[in-house]
């Protein structure tokens, strides 16, 4: 049954369109609004019959996965929660994976936010993925939270240095020297790999000016897409890889599900995006062939 | 107020009310009716807001307004509350007084470092801009922040983003090259092949130089020149539509989100 209604939705989604190529041949003008409509019916058609595809990771998403992996066990490894919920669809997905993998790997997590909304964010991870997930691990020798600290780079320029000027206690207000995960931390420079997930400012960039290139610290940053193409050119000198958008979290799920069994059965929320994302950029793409054939068209019989 | 206004106002409502009902009747995992009450509500309301912000692709409205004013002021008390206790009860009140952190329950670091009332002295100035006569002083407080923020930024860009990339871009033209032989006995289109290493650096070192051959403007675009420079516009251009087909793919990510909650969580329509 969800195999006819694939056929038929996508029957009526390109039915539109080609409707609609042959009246913007004639001449006439499209509301914009039908194009948002064809987006959301082709991106909620995906949506409904939950249609995925096979993901396969790319080098620079590889390179991530791979110097994970090849860490040993009880590495340190910081996540910075850098963005908010309006940015949550995209990133969420790569920070709970990069969770799963140092989990599985049995390394050791520090989480903190550059960004307010990042601690609520943070929460919701170690709520859902870390004490569901890994009931085992103990908060203070496997992980902790060190939730937001305002001073945008400023908070970077000092933890490069000094955790603890920064950070003298962790969000629960306990006593950083009390916490096991620190007695060999004294600053960012100690951490084996950084994980900033974000795309705003402050964001992966500032992390790599103010700790990646001047402590030497091995990155992996976690990017919306807006902002992925801006940070490409630091790799791979000052950055190890990078996961770019959705599709590099797609990619990031795929490969920690092939690696490790245990995460078949947990959501993997940018891989059932990608079937959306497919099916609203064929529209979008259609949309721009259509204008392009209609510009051509007018410019054709404005010459004539 | 118009009459079609207050009928779709009504409907609004009246759907809004339906939906509480039906989320709170549906609520699983609830201890009480007051938690599947609260439950409900939330859920219904989230998606409330979510179809209020989506109704500006029709045209604006006051459903779009109350929804848009609403996530700013939420944002702004979240940041300043959070920033309150993970700033000033955090970091200030642990070295400055040791009655504030009885107050507030947390440890006292043992010294008073007075240093530390500097900060919160300048945050004071900044508010002064509120203040009709004394809104001057908080120029200082403002230099303070573009002073401190200029002289941090600027040798974290000049190496980061100056010397590294500079340094970045000297690549070498032939990667691993031992002969034309085990080249082309090697020839793949892997992304690790040495063909494809070769072609990179290539397009990075010639993009970079006729990028910039682009932007020089002393001499005319003509000849030789004038290639360079056509061919650094086409990189350019390439880069702008990398960078426009992230931001479609980006943008389609928050409408999949929020999809998702729509007829996962509210409608729960789902199907698999």
């Amino acid at each position: 049954m969800s195999g006819i209604g694939v056929y038929i939705s996508l029957f009526l989604i390109f039915g539109g369109l080609v409707t609609i190529l042959v009246y913007s041949i004639k001449g006439r003008d499209v509301d914009r609004r039908i194009i948002f409509a064809f987006v959301f019916f082709a991106t909620a058609t995906a949506i409904y019959y939950n249609i995925e595809f096979k993901e396969t990771p790319t080098t620079i998403v590889k390179n991530v996965f791979d110097r994970l992996e090849s860490l040993p066990e009880g590495s340190k490894v910081l996540i910075s929660f850098d963005f908010d919920p309006a940015m949550k669809p995209e990133v969420f997905p790569m920070a709970n994976a990069f969770v799963r993998h140092s989990l599985v790997k049995k390394h050791k997590l520090y989480l903190m936010s550059l960004w307010p909304q990042g601690q609520a964010l943070m929460t919701e991870t170690i709520e859902d993925v870390i004490k569901v997930e890994f009931p085992e691990v103990v908060y203070g020798e496997d992980y902790v939270m060190l939730g937001y600290k305002a001073g945008n780079e400023g908070v970077l320029n000092v933890i490069i240095t000094n955790f603890r000027k920064m950070y003298p206690s962790d969000a629960h207000n306990t006593n950083i020297d009390s916490i096991p995960l620190f007695d060999d931390v004294k600053s960012a420079a100690d951490m084996d790999i950084i994980f900033p997930i974000g795309g705003g400012k402050p964001g992966p960039k500032e992390w790599i000016l103010f700790v990646g290139d001047p402590g030497q610290v091995p990155m992996a940053p976690g990017l919306a897409a807006v902002v992925a193409p801006l940070i490409y050119p630091y790799y791979p000198r000052q950055v190890i890889g990078l996961l770019g958008g959705v599709k590099g979290a797609a990619e990031y799920e795929s490969v920690l599900r092939s690696k490790y069994p245990r995460f078949q059965d947990v959501p993997a929320p940018a891989l059932s995006m990608m079937g959306p994302q497919t099916l609203a950029h064929i529209v979008i793409l259609s949309f721009i062939v259509i204008g392009n054939i209609t510009f051509f068209m007018k410019r054709k019989k404005a010459n004539a | 107020m118009r009459k079609s206004t207050m009928i779709v106002t009504l409907v609004v409502v009246l759907l809004f009310i339906a939906s509480w009902i039906f989320k709170t009747m549906t609520a699983p995992e609830v201890d009480s009716t007051f938690d599947a009450l609260t439950q409900g509500f939330l859920v219904t309301f989230a998606a409330f807001l979510t179809l209020a912000i989506m109704s500006f692709l029709y045209q604006d409205n006051p459903f779009y307004k109350f929804a848009e004013h609403l996530y700013v002021g939420v944002s702004a008390a979240y940041a300043m509350t959070l920033g309150f206790w993970s700033t000033l009860v955090g970091n200030l009140f642990p070295r400055v007084s040791e009655t504030l952190c009885g107050w507030f329950q947390v440890e006292f670091s043992g010294q008073h470092d007075w240093q530390f009332l500097i900060p919160p002295i300048l945050g004071i100035l900044l508010l002064m801009r509120l203040s009709p006569k004394g809104g001057w002083i908080s120029r200082w407080a403002l230099a303070f922040i573009v002073g401190t923020t200029a002289g941090l930024n600027l040798p974290r860009f000049l190496r980061s983003d100056f010397i590294e990339q500079i340094s970045g871009t000297f690549l070498p033209l032939l990667v691993d090259w031992e002969g034309f032989g085990h080249f082309f006995s090697n020839l793949s289109l892997s992304a690790s092949g040495q063909f494809v290493a070769i072609l990179s650096n290539f397009v990075i070192v010639s993009g970079v130089i006729c990028g910039l051959i682009y932007f020089f403007f002393s001499k005319e675009h003509k000849g030789a020149f004038g290639s360079a420079s056509r061919y650094g516009i086409w990189i350019l251009m390439i880069t702008f539509g990398a960078s426009f087909g992230y931001t479609v793919m980006g943008r389609i990510s928050l409408l999949v989100g929020r999809l998702t909650f729509l007829m996962d969580d509210w409608l729960g329509i789902i199907s698999g």
